[in-house]
């Protein structure tokens, strides 16, 4: 059977607040077809009552993340052929979020998270000091770039089984965010961003599971960021035994 | 056993870390209970080491040790992931702690039996 | 839900105990042979100060080591939180502290 003249059994996500279930539709299969391309589909000649959300549709804006078989995946940039298991596909709404309508997740709890985290950047200079140099072969700017590619997609956070049993962890996406601004040498407070990972919901919950870096898109770490996150806290226990 | 949708090597890694540990935290009351017969109740404890020549429980024995020696052994993976530099070989060193967890729980047992 | 003084104190335990496991191992693989009986356990331990800091060092990481581990267990699990989770993770604690002090007592000076 080739591609062109096949069907795709999709199993979609229907429902709002906590209530719903999965409606099947039939989709052409068509040759480099992406999961967001199957879900458009059937937005556009199945049912147009379906809720999702996509904006660029090549992997930079982060807003096309649903579960796909399970897994969390960027839809826009996830062939049908890598991850449908024979001819079908399911298709739900980002774990661990509160669901708005069928494939559009809530991100707000994912949001609040990273200011929870205070990954904002704390300014050391205004706009009418010059520019700094910045040493991009600095130990710490390498660890802050290892992140800063992050498009805030909440793969991540969907992935992570310790989001799922324990509400108030702020997540690997703040945390990584966290950990690139504390390596920024242009970040004024880096000892706030130490305090507000150290809390109840902070990084010491992390179980190292790493299913952040799994299924990360852009192949980034946090799982290493917050390793980073958990020597600098705990380091500075020791500093303060020290001089105390 | 069809894996769940989400399961890798480190995830595998925290499972059995997670059941390993809550499994030695309810066989400790037992162990302490039972062992602090030596005094209380000498006979009973000694009837109950005869147990132990039994190859079920010498099976259950090794089993214990191995979640002993896995638990250990991946704990200081965690502890060096956490509080050394950074190093990308977690897999193989999460596949080297059960290795060694293996080898360690099998010297007890071919000793056991 | 664990915060950095928990969190240290995990991780502190689990570094005071590292050296004790290897060791208990150690002893497991030298008493199992040849079957265990209670004068063999009591002839190496009786009366020995080594064997009592040992274990009762042990026994004391190990106590707290468990309950914070199992805190962590039954919020994830059992979505048990607040006093109710404070509760739990103090009586885990002050419970193995009791029943293994007890033994380790039962094997050295009692």
């Amino acid at each position: 059977m080739s591609v062109e003249d096949g069907k795709l059994t999709v199993e979609v996500w229907r429902g709002a607040g906590g209530l719903g279930r999965f409606e099947t539709f039939e989709v052409p299969r068509q040759e480099s077809q992406t999961v967001l391309d199957v879900v458009s589909w059937i937005q556009q000649y199945a049912d147009p009552t379906l809720t999702y959300r996509y904006a660029c549709r090549v992997g930079m804006c982060g807003s096309c993340a649903m579960m796909v078989n399970g897994v969390p995946r960027w839809t826009c940039r996830t062939h049908v052929g890598k991850v449908a298991t024979g001819d079908s596909l399911t298709v739900e709404p980002l774990r661990n979020l509160p669901v708005i309508k069928d494939l559009a997740a809530d991100m707000d709890p994912f949001f609040d998270k990273w200011v929870q985290a205070e990954a904002v950047h704390h300014p050391s200079e205004t706009r009418h000091d010059p520019m700094r140099a910045v040493d991009a072969d600095s130990s710490a700017r390498q660890q802050a770039n290892a992140g800063i590619e992050c498009i805030n997609c909440a793969v991540c956070y969907a992935a992570c089984d310790t989001v799922s049993g324990n509400p108030d962890y702020l997540g690997p996406a703040a945390l990584q965010r966290a950990w690139t601004l504390y390596n920024d040498e242009r970040e004024a407070d880096p000892e706030a961003i130490l305090d507000a990972v150290s809390g109840v919901g902070g990084c010491h919950n992390c179980h190292s599971m790493g299913s952040c870096a799994q299924y990360c898109p852009n192949e980034l770490n946090p799982l290493a960021a917050i390793a980073g996150l958990k020597r600098e806290t705990a380091k500075r226990v020791f500093r303060r035994r020290k001089n105390a | 056993m069809k894996a769940p949708p989400r399961a890798h090597p480190l995830w595998l890694a925290f499972v059995l870390h997670r059941v390993s540990g809550l499994a030695l935290a309810l066989f400790l009351p037992v162990h302490f209970w039972i062992l602090a017969k030596a005094v209380t109740a000498p006979g009973e404890l000694n009837s109950f080491l005869q147990l132990t020549e039994q190859p079920l429980v010498k099976l259950a024995e090794f089993g214990l040790v191995f979640l002993l020696a896995v638990h250990l052994f991946g704990g200081l993976r965690l502890l060096a992931l956490e509080w050394l530099p950074w190093s990308d070989a977690q897999k193989t060193l999460a596949a080297g702690a059960v290795g060694v967890a293996v080898l360690v729980s099998g010297t007890f047992f071919l000793n056991a039996i | 839900m664990l915060d950095l003084r928990l969190y240290m104190a995990q991780r502190l335990s689990a570094l005071i105990m590292a050296p004790l496991v290897i060791g208990h191992i150690a002893v497991m693989i030298y008493a199992i042979q040849g079957g265990l009986s209670v004068d063999e356990i009591l002839g190496r331990t009786q009366g020995s100060f080594a064997w009592f800091a040992f274990y009762g060092l042990f026994v004391l990481a190990v106590s707290v080591h468990a309950a914070i581990g199992l805190r962590v267990i039954v919020h994830e699990w059992l979505g048990l939180k607040g006093g109710a989770l404070q509760a739990f993770t103090w009586a885990v604690a002050l419970g193995l502290l009791v029943l293994g002090g007890r033994s380790v007592w039962a094997v050295t000076f009692a």
